[in-house]
C-alpha cells in the first residue's frame, strides 16, 4: 500500500477505467444541466472535486468511529456540509457562475457520485487513499464535463470562450439545438455510445 | 402571485423535471427498463415529494427563517428528506404489506434522488405559499412520473429493435430523451433559453 505506483494507479483508475459518467453512469443530473458551456462545466467540476476530496478524508478518517448503522446519514451531514461550504464560497467569490449554476450546487449533495465514492471506498481505505481516489474520480467528471461542455458551446454558438476571450472558433451556423435541453441528451448519448465502441474493440 | 393553473401546467409540461430542468435522471435511466416497476417508482416519488414539501416547507418558514440560519437549508433539508424516507419505510411496512412489496425496494433510493431535494429547493427559490409548493412538488411529481412510464413504455418495445451492439442500453435511452425533450419543447412553450 506504501509504495508509490499504487496511488497514481488509483488516481489514473478513477479517470479512465472508472469515468464516473462514462462508465459509471453516476451523477447524470447536473451532467446534463450544467454543461452548456466549457466554464459552467468546469466550475461545477472543480465544485465536484472539493466536495468529493473533502468528504472522502473526513469519511476516511471517521470510519472506525461511525456505527455501521447509521453511516449513510452520516456520510450525507458529511458531504451537506462540504456542499455548503462551496455554495457559500462561490456566492461570494463568483457570483455570475453561481447564478448559472443555480440549485445544482445544493443538489451535489444527492450527487450519487459522492455517496456512491464515500460508500464504496472511503469508508474501507486509509485517508491517504481517499483522497488520491477523489481527486481522481473528480477528476474524471471534471474532464467529461469539460468535453461535453466544449462540444455543446461550439455546436451551440460557434465559439468556444474562456474567461472573456475566445479560444476557439469555427465557421458553422450555431445549432441552438445543442445548448437547449435536447442537445444535452444527444451529445452525452452519442458519447456513451462511443466509448462503448472503443472498449469492445479493445476487449474484442 | 402565479396562479395555481400556472403551476400544474408548468410543473408537468414546460418545465418537466426530467426534460427541461434535468432532475431524476438516475432512476430515470435506472428504472425505465419496464413498466411495472416505473410506476412503483412514480408512485413512491410522488408521495415522498409532497410530504417533504410539507415537512421542509414548515421547518424553512418556522424554524430557519426566525432564527436566521437559512444558509443550513441544504444540511436540514436533506436530513429531513432521509428521515422522512426511513419514517415512510416503516409506516408502510407496519401497516400496508402489499403497498410495501409494490413500492418498498424504491424507497431507499429515494433519498438521493434529485427530483425530491430539487423541488424542495425550487419551493424556497421561488418562494412559493404553502398551498403553492404542494401544487408545485404535486405536479412536478406527476411531470415525472409521466416521463417515467412514456419511456418505459419505448423501452419495451426497443427491446425487440436492432440497435447498434455499443448504443444498446443507456445510450440510445439518451437518444430518445432528447427526441422527446424536442417534443416537448415544440408542444408546450417557447423556452427561453
Amino acid at each position: 500500500m506504501s509504495d508509490r505506483p499504487s496511488y497514481i494507479r488509483e488516481f489514473m483508475r478513477g479517470v479512465l477505467r472508472d469515468n464516473p459518467i462514462f462508465c459509471l453512469i453516476l451523477g447524470l443530473c447536473p451532467t446534463l444541466a450544467v454543461t452548456t458551456s466549457l466554464e459552467n462545466g468546469l466550475g461545477m467540476g472543480i465544485a465536484v472535486i472539493f466536495v468529493l476530496t473533502g468528504s472522502n478524508l473526513i469519511i476516511s478518517i471517521l470510519r472506525w468511529q461511525i456505527p455501521a448503522i447509521v453511516r449513510i446519514p452520516s456520510f450525507i451531514v458529511v458531504i451537506a456540509t462540504f456542499v455548503t461550504v462551496v455554495d457559500m464560497t462561490m456566492a461570494a467569490f463568483l457570483p455570475p457562475l453561481h447564478r448559472a449554476l443555480g440549485i445544482y450546487i445544493p443538489l451535489i449533495t444527492v450527487n450519487c457520485i459522492v455517496l456512491g465514492r464515500a460508500e464504496a471506498y472511503a469508508s474501507r481505505n486509509p485517508p491517504a487513499l481517499s483522497v488520491v481516489d477523489g481527486l481522481g474520480i473528480g477528476m474524471g467528471f471534471t474532464l467529461a464535463l469539460v468535453l461535453i461542455g466544449s462540444i455543446r458551446e461550439l455546436l451551440g454558438t460557434g465559439m468556444i470562450s474562456f474567461m472573456g476571450s475566445t479560444l476557439l472558433q469555427i465557421n458553422i451556423e450555431p445549432a441552438m439545438l445543442m445548448i437547449l435541453p435536447p442537445g444535452a441528451f444527444f451529445i452525452i448519448g452519442l458519447l456513451m455510445g462511443l466509448s462503448n465502441l472503443i472498449r469492445n474493440r479493445k476487449g474484442g | 402571485m402565479e396562479s395555481l393553473t400556472a403551476i400544474v401546467l408548468s410543473g408537468i409540461f414546460i418545465n418537466n423535471f426530467i426534460l427541461v430542468r434535468f432532475l431524476g435522471l438516475c432512476p430515470f435511466f435506472g428504472v425505465s427498463k419496464e413498466t411495472k416497476s416505473a410506476l412503483g417508482m412514480s408512485l413512491a416519488v410522488i408521495f415522498v415529494m409532497v410530504l417533504s414539501t410539507v415537512a421542509t416547507w414548515i421547518v424553512y418558514t418556522y424554524v430557519l427563517t426566525p432564527l436566521g440560519i437559512t444558509f443550513l437549508v441544504t444540511i436540514s433539508f436533506i436530513l429531513i428528506i432521509a428521515t422522512l424516507v426511513q419514517f415512510v419505510e416503516f409506516v408502510i411496512r407496519k401497516y400496508s404489506p402489499p403497498l410495501y412489496r409494490a413500492l418498498g425496494i424504491y424507497l431507499p433510493l429515494i433519498t438521493t434522488n434529485c427530483a425530491v431535494l430539487g423541488s424542495t429547493l425550487l419551493n424556497i427559490k421561488e418562494s412559493y405559499s404553502f398551498a403553492q409548493s404542494i401544487v408545485f412538488s404535486t405536479s412536478s411529481g406527476i411531470g415525472f412520473g409521466m416521463m417515467l412510464l412514456i419511456m418505459s413504455g419505448i423501452r419495451e418495445k426497443l427491446e425487440l429493435s436492432d440497435v447498434p451492439e455499443s448504443m444498446k442500453g443507456v445510450p440510445i435511452a439518451f437518444i430518445i430523451a432528447g427526441i422527446l425533450s424536442i417534443v416537448f419543447m415544440k408542444y408546450f412553450g417557447r423556452i427561453a433559453l
